[in-house]
């Protein structure tokens, strides 16, 4: 399966910018894993981690974000945050 | 003819001048990259919101419940300038460009018969507002304090206005500030940030058959009110680092000018002061031998 393009940006720099497995981000509405090929989506996050997996089985990456939004379009995943720190 | 006293002062002095310029240059210029960096940092950020924002606007109908950040008051009549300068002055025509841009564009919107009202962010847009539109400045941002815009000066700044977008009947809110482009082009630039505008599209564009089948996680309206604050504070944000980097090329361009100008200068009051030198030598010469020859 085609990897999904990754992208974290906060209002300082790009934080990162990967092709990764599966990302899981802190939706208001619950956690929802995002893997390529997901249908176009966008929420708001709450404040927490994302869990960047790399590859499929692997320990995730964790990433704190604060003030986030996420968009998912035919480009990939997009998280928007205010800050994000490892 | 200036005495060789004077001219030696203005040598002294001119070559003083030159030593400040020349400092505050390579200051400006070891900040600039810094600055330069942070602008095009922030970049991406602002892009996508602003992508995004204008993707959800042209989705969401204007309605009476829709929030009034993003459709306006349905008036146009008050308009709101936002100027962002820098705070200092010594960087060429920097500071002067914005304010210009700023008020072209309130002098056009009084001939239209609008009201237009200030809101002052940095030190050096005061004094010319304060001149030509003497009452309509409603509260100035003082970033005197501030080394390098932070997020936060962003974010106390949009709040602010915000709260005086909802309280006191302003209807558009427009932003002057200049874009960076390179060291020696910033270009001024005032651009509308409520209402937002939607990116123009044809309407039955393919771009909408796509955005129809987005999900939104809670709903589109729950989306815009957490969105639409986040994107003004991003926009002044974007401003403020345009601006310093803007700033800080100006000011290098402006100085390095400056340091050669006062090069050229040295070398000018050098010559005539040489020349002095010796029609003087010369002179008392011309008196000692005449006074020889008499003896």
């Amino acid at each position: 399966m085609a990897d999904l393009h990754f992208e974290l940006v906060t209002p300082d720099r790009q934080v990162m910018s990967d092709d990764v497995h599966m990302v899981v981000v802190p939706g208001v509405e619950g956690d929802s894993g995002i893997m390529a090929g997901h249908a176009p989506y966008m929420t708001t996050l709450k404040n927490g981690e994302l869990a960047v997996y790399r590859s499929a089985g692997t320990q995730p990456e964790r990433i704190a974000v604060t003030g986030g939004f996420a968009e998912v379009s035919d480009r990939g995943l997009t998280v928007l945050a205010e800050s994000a720190g490892e | 003819m200036a005495s060789l006293k004077a001219l030696k002062g203005r040598i002294a002095s001119v070559k003083s001048t030159q030593k400040i310029t020349k400092a505050l240059n390579m200051v400006a210029a070891a900040k600039l990259r810094r600055a330069t960096q942070r602008a095009q940092a922030g970049r991406p950020y602002a892009e996508r919101l602003t992508g995004v924002v204008g993707s959800i606007a042209s989705r969401v109908a204007p309605g009476p419940q829709s929030p009034k950040l993003l459709t306006g008051t349905g008036r146009d009549d008050t308009h709101l300038i936002v100027l962002a300068t820098g705070d200092r002055g010594l960087a060429g025509a920097f500071n002067s460009n914005i304010v210009r841009a700023a008020r072209r564009k309130a002098d056009d919107l009084v001939q239209q018969g609008k009201t237009v009202l200030f809101y002052i962010v940095g030190r050096k847009g005061r004094p010319v507002i304060q001149r030509v539109y003497p009452k309509a400045i409603i509260a100035q941002h003082d970033t005197t304090e501030m080394k390098a815009p932070s997020y936060a000066d962003a974010q106390a700044i949009a709040t602010d206005l915000i709260d005086r977008y909802t309280t006191d009947g302003i209807d558009v809110v427009h932003l002057a500030f200049a874009n960076f482009r390179s060291t020696l082009v910033q270009e001024p630039v005032v651009e509308q940030i409520i209402p937002v505008r939607p990116p123009a599209q044809d309407a039955g564009q393919p771009a909408n058959a796509s955005l129809a089948a987005v999900e939104y996680e809670p709903d589109e309206e729950e989306i815009l009110a957490d969105l639409l604050p986040r994107n003004i504070t991003i926009q002044i944000y974007r401003a403020l680092l345009e601006n310093q980097a803007g700033f800080y090329g100006s000011q290098m361009t402006a100085m390095d000018n400056a340091t050669r100008n006062a090069g050229d200068m040295i070398n000018r009051l050098s010559i005539q002061y040489n020349r002095q030198r010796q029609a003087v030598i010369t002179t008392e010469l011309i008196e000692i031998i005449s006074g020889a020859e008499a003896l």
